[in-house]
């Protein structure tokens, strides 16, 4: 962490710059932050930034990210960072990707700046879900990251829209009648693809080299794009610090955490397909939040039947993708790997040919 | 780029929304955000109209709710852009999250409040009761009587506010300002922007955020050894603040050839009696003035335009001589002694060594009319209570209530 250097009477911390540069780490996120050890937070954070350079403004909601990289007068952020409240950073950074237009178009700002908001999963699925949803509507140039723990962790694990059906938390604790949570997982992911932004996908840092791939993906891409990215927390999944990316790793290779992406609602695409499935029950036991379940045959019956129906749905969007794709003369390979440009050039009148009534 | 439509300074008739649309256009602010609310809606419209005519270079952020109009202009205003926003009533409370965090950052924003009744009931008309609920987060307010003052405090309230580093709220009246036409001379397009200047996003707060090569943190935590520290400097610029106030008002009069004062006394150097209110109830107030005066009593008016940061000292001054004074209050502030402004200026005037007695009237509650009888019943109740024929149980009364 960086300490600034003088007091100044407003209440921002500033001169990062200068005293980064003494550092060895490119990362945008400076040691010295309080996070957890075995957290996957700081991975997804420098991971994600990296691709996008130092001419980035980012944001977070209130919660893990936020309140152990910015403890007064210290700050671990090397970019420009703004938090204002638990449920508005995707209006806070819509505000200043339009305050970024605003000046762009006037020719007063020559540089090219990009916009990155990071929250946890109790300010997208839950308390953020309004202002998420209509910045994406509005499709602000901007990158909405999720680090999705499955809980409120910041507080100390109380259950979100997130957390898997059987897991304990604090306000979904396992008693003799009910046992842990009894809802399933909001889909938000699926939520976000709904509302047809340019791009939408799920990440899981384990799978560094897709997580990056669609990192640079949404760089080039011109409006809002989502991704939903699994992040393990060792103090509320009470996974072993060392296990903290074995746990990740489990929970693509049980089909728990698919690893997918969306392009405008209309192209979905899977980008790991593990041969064979591993049992769910193998990631179940890394965490001892739900470890209880294994004893349950009906509440693992009910995790299993959300995952693979949910899986089965994937897999059939992707084969209507693929059809698709094949129709307007592409496969769906080539669809994803084309830049933006080429895909609204190529790839959208043919879109428009084929599928409305012209 | 933003056209230039008003060459010459003209007189035109226009509602309080329609005054407000102009101001904002003639800013050409940077970034605007805003939710529909009664009666504010209307003015958002109009705006909405020049944009897409192509009079203004305004990005307009048509957010999903009161709660994002205010977080996108605290992004706006922290990027560097000269933003503002407009709500009432629940909008405000909505928001009302996000303005004390406005506040403490030191960012310029403007909002135009225009006053409407804070549910329940629901209601859309006018009171007083949204502006108070603002009154400890740190923003400066303006009052404002007509649609001409609501037009000059809009063009103020920017230079007010990056001048001071505070956000700044521009109360209009709902309906009885924003909906009802009068007078309103504009200025030049030209005049506006030379007046606040041109927009900077280097300039317009000290650390944007879109100054990547100088990266700053918005919004760290501040735990028990440093909140007091971070608190302390915002105190003492509410206190600055005032004399920014004023300054801006000096220079708006010599432009514009008005004569804005924080406070504005009618007929108080001889008066014995006085009613001190805000908003546009004051020139019903200062007929029932005149109509007094008629008859011998010596009545006047105080009317409060800087509202926040509370001008204390002007007002000690203008009302020291007073034998009574009612407070007209359009608000209650429920389980306090009294209603806030009555909290106010009593407290601006304990320090004296004599003082005025004071009454505190609750009035105009949800838009109810206000008429110069109403006036002349609360200085005939301040006069009665004062003189001694009729007595009073408490310091706070509704002055137009049905039982």
């Amino acid at each position: 962490m960086t300490k600034r250097k003088k007091f100044v009477n407003i209440p921002v911390l500033t001169n990062l710059a200068e005293e980064s540069r003494d550092w060895p780490y490119e990362n945008p996120l400076a040691p010295g932050h309080r996070m957890c050890p075995g957290c996957s937070i700081p991975p997804i954070v420098n991971m994600a930034l990296l691709e996008y350079g130092k001419d980035v403004v980012t944001g977070s909601n209130t919660g893990c990210l936020e309140v152990t990289t910015g403890v007064f007068p210290y700050t671990a952020w090397t970019v420009p960072w703004i938090h204002v409240a638990f449920e508005n950073n995707a209006a806070v950074i819509s505000g200043a990707e339009a305050a970024y237009r605003a000046f762009k178009k006037k020719g007063k700002i020559d540089k090219e700046i990009h916009f990155v908001s990071i929250n946890g999963d109790g300010g997208s699925y839950d308390i953020g879900f309004q202002s998420l949803s209509g910045a994406a509507e509005r499709n602000h140039n901007m990158l909405y990251i999720c680090y999705n723990n499955e809980g409120y962790q910041n507080t100390g694990y109380q259950r979100s829209s997130a957390t898997p059906i059987g897991a304990f938390t604090k306000t979904t604790p396992v008693g003799s009648k009910v046992v842990g949570k009894e809802e399933k997982r909001k889909d938000l992911t699926l939520i976000m693809a709904a509302h047809e932004i340019p791009y939408t996908a799920q990440a899981n840092p384990f799978n560094y080299k897709d997580f990056t791939y669609k990192i640079k993906k949404t760089k080039d891409i011109k409006g809002f794009k989502f991704i939903n990215v699994l992040q393990s927390c060792t103090l509320s999944w009470r996974t072993k610090p060392e296990d903290a990316f074995r746990a990740l790793k489990l929970a693509t290779e049980t089909l728990y955490w698919p690893l997918y992406e969306v392009l405008e609602g209309k192209f979905w695409r899977i980008n790991i397909k593990p041969a064979k499935p591993k049992p769910i029950e193998d990631y179940i036991a890394m965490q001892p939040r739900w470890r209880h379940v294994l004893k349950m045959p009906e509440v693992l019956d009910r995790i299993k039947e959300e995952i693979y129906t949910k899986w089965d749905f994937l897999v059939r969007m992707e084969k209507l993708s693929k059809e698709l794709a094949e129709d307007l003369g592409f496969s769906l390979d080539e669809i994803f790997n084309m830049s933006w440009e080429e895909y609204q050039d190529k790839v959208k009148p043919k879109l428009k040919e084929k599928t409305y009534l012209f | 780029m933003a056209v230039e439509l008003i060459k010459e300074r003209k007189a035109v008739a226009m509602t309080g929304n329609q005054a407000i649309a102009e101001a904002m256009r003639q800013i050409n602010y940077d970034v605007a955000a805003a939710y529909p609310i009664s009666p504010q809606t209307e003015l958002m419209g109009f705006f909405a109209e020049y944009l897409a005519n192509g009079l203004v270079d305004t990005e307009f952020i048509t957010v999903e709710s009161e709660h994002s109009a205010m977080s996108a202009v605290i992004g706006a205003a922290a990027a560097g852009a000269r933003a503002m926003t407009a709500t009432a009533a629940q909008g405000l409370l909505y928001m009302y999250e996000n303005l004390p965090i406005a506040s403490n950052w030191r960012l310029p924003i403007t909002m135009v409040l225009v006053n409407r009744a804070l549910s329940a009931p629901l209601n859309i008309h006018c009171d007083h009761g949204d502006a108070m609920t603002a009154r400890d987060s740190g923003w400066i307010q303006l009052f404002t009587e007509n649609s001409q003052e609501a037009y000059h405090s809009l063009i103020m309230a920017v230079k007010i506010a990056e001048s001071a580093l505070l956000p700044a709220i521009v109360n209009m009246e709902g309906y009885i300002v924003s909906h009802t036409i009068g007078n309103v001379n504009l200025l030049t397009d030209a005049e506006v922007r030379e007046f606040i200047g041109e927009s900077d996003w280097r300039k317009n707060v000290p650390h944007p955020l879109l100054d990547t090569d100088n990266p700053v943190t918005y919004g760290a935590t501040a735990l028990p050894d440093y909140y007091t520290e971070l608190k302390y400097p915002q105190h003492l610029a509410t206190f600055e603040a005032k004399e920014h106030v004023k300054r801006v008002l000096e220079e708006f009069n010599r432009l514009a050839g008005t004569n804005y004062q924080v406070i504005e006394p009618y007929k108080l150097d001889d008066a014995d009696f006085a009613i001190v209110v805000m908003g546009s109830t004051a020139g019903v107030a200062r007929t029932a003035a005149d109509q007094l005066r008629e008859k011998g009593i010596k009545a006047g008016v105080l009317k409060i335009r800087l509202f926040r940061p509370f001008p204390y000292e002007e007002i000690a001054e203008a009302l020291k001589h007073i034998k009574a004074v009612a407070v007209l209050d359009r608000h209650d502030s429920m389980n306090g002694l009294a209603s806030p402004l009555y909290q106010d200026i009593a407290s601006a005037l304990y320090h004296l060594p004599e003082r005025p007695m004071l009454h505190d009237f609750i009035y105009g509650l949800g838009g109810r009319e206000v008429t110069v009888e109403d006036m002349l019943k609360a200085f005939n109740r301040l006069i009665n209570i004062y003189t001694g024929r009729e007595t009073r149980d408490r310091f706070t009364e509704y002055l137009q209530v049905r039982e």
